[in-house]
């Protein structure tokens, strides 16, 4: 089994806030990320995909192929887009780090031929990162 | 859903490696420029990874504001800018990177029960780095 990592970077906005809770209760859950016209981040996306090596090729995957998914379900849907308004996963959940990594294996695992879904690591910024393996 | 959630910090702190049980020909040999009486120091980068399933209210594993208030807590304010040799648990025990790892293991595992620790990963320079992950094997 080898493991291969493809990174991208998308830019995105988001606010935290959620319906069910009270003003002050947003505000204390969410500080400073629950200001409504929103902040923007930097995100780093490294999707790492599974599989054996195919004798023919010397691939586990097409990393083209790999790179131009991850631009179409992914970095279309949401780089430099208000996540909280433009990306329906976000429109009932919080765009956390944790959802966001979420809703990407979501939009890739079942989009990549040969190589199974290992990894989606979303950096919101150097200094924190999210892992999701499908795990439910 | 499960995820992972990873935090880095950064402290600044010095050490010397130097154990009692060894003659000062055989620090000399094992630590090398480590061994220097007058110590040196670095900066420390630790990175935390703890898990959960995330809340489907508030989208956390968990609250990243108490996951930070602890480590400044307990973590950084007890080893920043400080000697660790003059620390209790440095005092019988060589402040190695590997021992350090452990022991903020053990603080975060001992206080911090907001989400599952995982592992904690404790870089000395940018060039090494060491983790642990208590008694678990699997490191993912």
């Amino acid at each position: 089994m080898v493991y291969l990592t493809r990174k991208a970077e998308f830019s995105a906005s988001h606010y935290y806030h959620n319906p069910a809770f009270s003003p002050e209760e947003n505000r204390r859950i969410f500080g400073k990320c629950n200001n409504p016209n929103g902040h923007g981040h930097n995100y780093t996306l490294e999707v790492t995909v599974k599989g054996e090596v195919d004798p023919r090729s010397g691939f586990v995957v097409d990393l083209k192929q790999l790179k131009e998914v991850m631009h179409r379900e992914v970095l279309d849907a949401m780089d430099h887009r208000f996540l909280n308004k433009e990306v329906p996963e976000f429109t009932h959940q919080v765009p956390t780090t944790e959802n966001i990594a979420i809703a990407i294996w979501q939009r890739l695992s079942t989009k990549l031929d040969r190589a199974k879904l290992h990894r989606v690591r979303v950096y919101e910024t150097s200094d924190l990162f999210v892992d999701f393996y499908g795990e439910a | 859903m499960k995820a992972y959630l990873s935090r880095r910090y950064l402290f600044s702190a010095s050490h010397r490696l130097h154990s009692e049980a060894m003659s000062e020909a055989e620090n000399q040999s094992t630590y090398g420029k480590c061994n220097n009486p007058h110590g040196h120091g670095h900066n420390y980068i630790v990175e935390v990874t703890v898990s959960g399933p995330v809340d489907e209210k508030t989208g956390m594993v968990c609250n990243l504001t108490d996951l930070d208030g602890f480590i400044e807590r307990e973590v950084l304010a007890r080893y920043g800018h400080e000697n660790l040799n003059t620390i209790k648990e440095f005092t019988n025990e060589v402040p190695t990177t590997e021992n350090l790892c452990i022991q903020i293991y053990e603080i975060v595992q001992r206080g911090f029960h907001s989400a599952h620790l995982e592992r904690v990963r404790l870089e000395e320079t940018m060039m090494n780095s060491f983790e642990y992950a208590g008694k678990s094997e699997a490191l993912r």
